[in-house]
């Protein structure tokens, strides 16, 4: 049961889940990040990371995000490692704020 | 000292102590830096890896793939790794110092807290980690003995590692014959004959510690039933905010399955897991052994998210032959090393060890020895990627001299009659234990003795 990333880490990309995660599963382009579902060991760690709860356990996924199950897995190939915290980015707080968290 | 141009200065050593999951982060973090570093990690046992070969349980395999990053660092050209080496018996922190310009101490913790009430030590009165590491083959509980003749146990505790205890004894043995438990264990298991576990935590459900997925589990087990006592889900206001908290989701998504297990049918089913809540062991009593234990009825007091459990004159005594308490470790002082006996670590600031709010040269922690025995196998990550932070920001200052690293700690160990053991000779190790698990239709087959780890080394 793979972890995933949705939208919700777009505009934020706090990246507080990647120096979390004991095998280095994040992805990430210049909006927000991805898991490699093959990579990751599904301990969890990074869901309650997560400032504005970006990442869900598949069998926990509000039906809406299910598209983000194949996101996951196609970017996440496509993009480098990230494994270690960079800065939010510039809209972060005020996304955060948004969002409600 | 300038770290602009390193490539002509002769490389900085350093030593980590502990092969569990912070050692090997802080190797990590270490062999990344722009630092031309060597690492040299002993380890008190022949075999690496700490708690994610000791600790995480037998039927989770994929957290133990995490072994799969530790492997790939321990295959860094830049890193040794010594088993079978002692800190305290073989070697000094002075030694380790004299050799090396900076130590990172990762050697977590091994003790376990206790109850500190009457009874605490009769027969049959159990810690977690004795438990856990025995059926996870770790030598030093190699040769204890659980009566699984006990029809009741009790575990005392709602972490994760309460979970595991509770998990290993409640499953039917069949799901655990073709995992890495050990064989020892196996044989003990199939002729249990527990039918009832106890979970009991001190405050309620909202507060259980068990991470959402674990906890599941539990209620998911063959033959086995999961009960809550209604009357104790009942939440009061201070944890009824908490649940609101947008943030707070493992505990509602707990809260919804302790729900579901009270609805269950249990009326079928060969097994129970009673979760309880608001209640403190007050004392194990018996004749000789543990027949039963005596609890006090808690209320919780305080505001949200800092409510703590108050007991009050109601008490409840639950009969059982078996009691494990799961309430966290503590670390134990190193010898001549700052201690913070409030915490149970080892005194520090973000990882330098200090005395006072002096930092100790060339002395850093990480992992549980730096914070204390909380989070999962990725917070030792975050931990030790700032421990070692701090250390390349100390280390320019540190170096006045250059050291021997590795090759002065091997003359150092010259002297002593230690069997040193290499990453290859783990390797040795590890080949021949999934060979015996092989035959089995297991992972591997631990060996459980250091006798017979380093027996494989002159094969």
């Amino acid at each position: 049961m793979a972890h995933i990333v949705t939208d919700n880490c777009k505009l934020c990309r706090f990246t507080e889940c990647v120096e979390i995660c004991p095998v280095e599963c994040f992805h990430a382009d210049s909006e927000q990040l991805y898991i490699d579902p093959d990579v990751c060991v599904d301990c969890s760690a990074c869901i309650p990371a997560c400032p504005v709860n970006a990442i869900y356990e598949v069998i926990d996924m509000p039906d809406d995000k299910t598209p983000w199950i194949a996101i996951n897995v196609e970017r996440s190939r496509a993009l480098p490692v990230i494994s270690e915290k960079q800065d939010p980015l510039p809209t972060a707080e005020e996304h955060r704020a948004k969002l409600g968290f | 000292m300038s770290n602009q141009d390193n490539s002509h200065d002769p490389p900085y050593h350093v030593a980590i102590v502990g092969s569990g999951p912070s050692g090997f982060y802080a190797a990590e973090a270490l062999l990344r830096s722009d630092l031309d570093v060597r690492v040299s990690m002993i380890e008190r046992l022949p075999t690496p890896y700490g708690l994610v070969r000791s600790g995480v349980a037998p039927d989770h395999p994929k957290l133990k793939q995490s072994i799969l990053v530790y492997d790939k660092i321990a295959r860094h050209e830049n890193f040794n790794f010594l088993g079978n080496v002692e800190l305290g018996r073989d070697v000094s922190i002075a030694d380790l110092q004299a050799t090396h310009h900076a130590v990172v101490l990762a050697c977590g913790a091994h003790a376990d807290r206790r109850m500190d009430i009457p009874g605490e030590d009769l027969e049959g009165s159990h810690t977690a980690t004795e438990f856990v590491g025995w059926y996870n083959g770790h030598p030093d509980y190699r040769d204890k003995k659980f009566d699984l003749s006990q029809e009741v146990a009790v575990v005392v505790g709602q972490g994760n590692v309460a979970a595991d205890v509770v998990r290993i004894l409640a499953k039917p043995v069949d799901e655990l014959r073709h995992t890495d438990i050990t064989e020892h264990a196996l044989e003990a298991l199939a002729q249990s004959k527990i039918r009832e576990i106890h979970i009991l935590g001190r405050r309620g459900p909202a507060q259980a510690k068990f991470t959402a997925k674990e906890l599941r589990e539990l209620g998911s087990i063959t033959n086995t039933n999961a009960s809550v006592n209604a009357q104790e889900c009942v939440l009061n206001d201070q944890s009824k905010i908490e649940l609101e908290a947008k943030t707070n989701t493992n505990a509602v998504k707990n809260l919804e399955t302790f729900r579901g297990f009270a609805e269950q049918d249990t009326s079928v089913g060969r097994r129970e897991i009673k979760f309880r809540f608001c209640l403190s062991p007050i004392a194990l009593k018996g004749q000789e052994r543990v027949q039963e234990i005596l609890l006090a009825r808690n209320r919780l007091e305080g505001p949200a998210f800092s409510q703590v459990a108050q007991s009050t004159d109601e008490t409840e005594t639950i009969s059982c032959g078996l009691v494990f308490r799961s309430i966290g470790y503590r670390s134990v002082p190193l010898p001549g090393l700052p201690f913070d006996f409030s915490s149970g670590v080892l005194s520090n600031i973000e990882g330098r060890v200090v005395d006072g709010d002096q930092p100790l040269r060339g002395l850093y922690v990480t992992g549980w020895l730096k914070r204390g025995a909380n989070g999962i196998i990725g917070t030792n990550r975050a931990d030790s990627i700032e421990t070692i932070k701090n250390l390349r920001a100390d280390i320019c200052d540190l170096t006045i001299e250059t050291m021997p690293g590795i090759h002065g700690l091997l003359s150092i160990l010259k002297e002593s009659d230690v069997k040193k053991v290499t990453f290859s000779d783990w390797q040795k190790i590890d080949s021949a234990e999934i060979e015996r698990g092989t035959a089995k239709g297991k992972p591997r087959e631990k060996f459980t003795r250091i006798d017979e780890m380093l027996d494989q080394l002159d094969r």
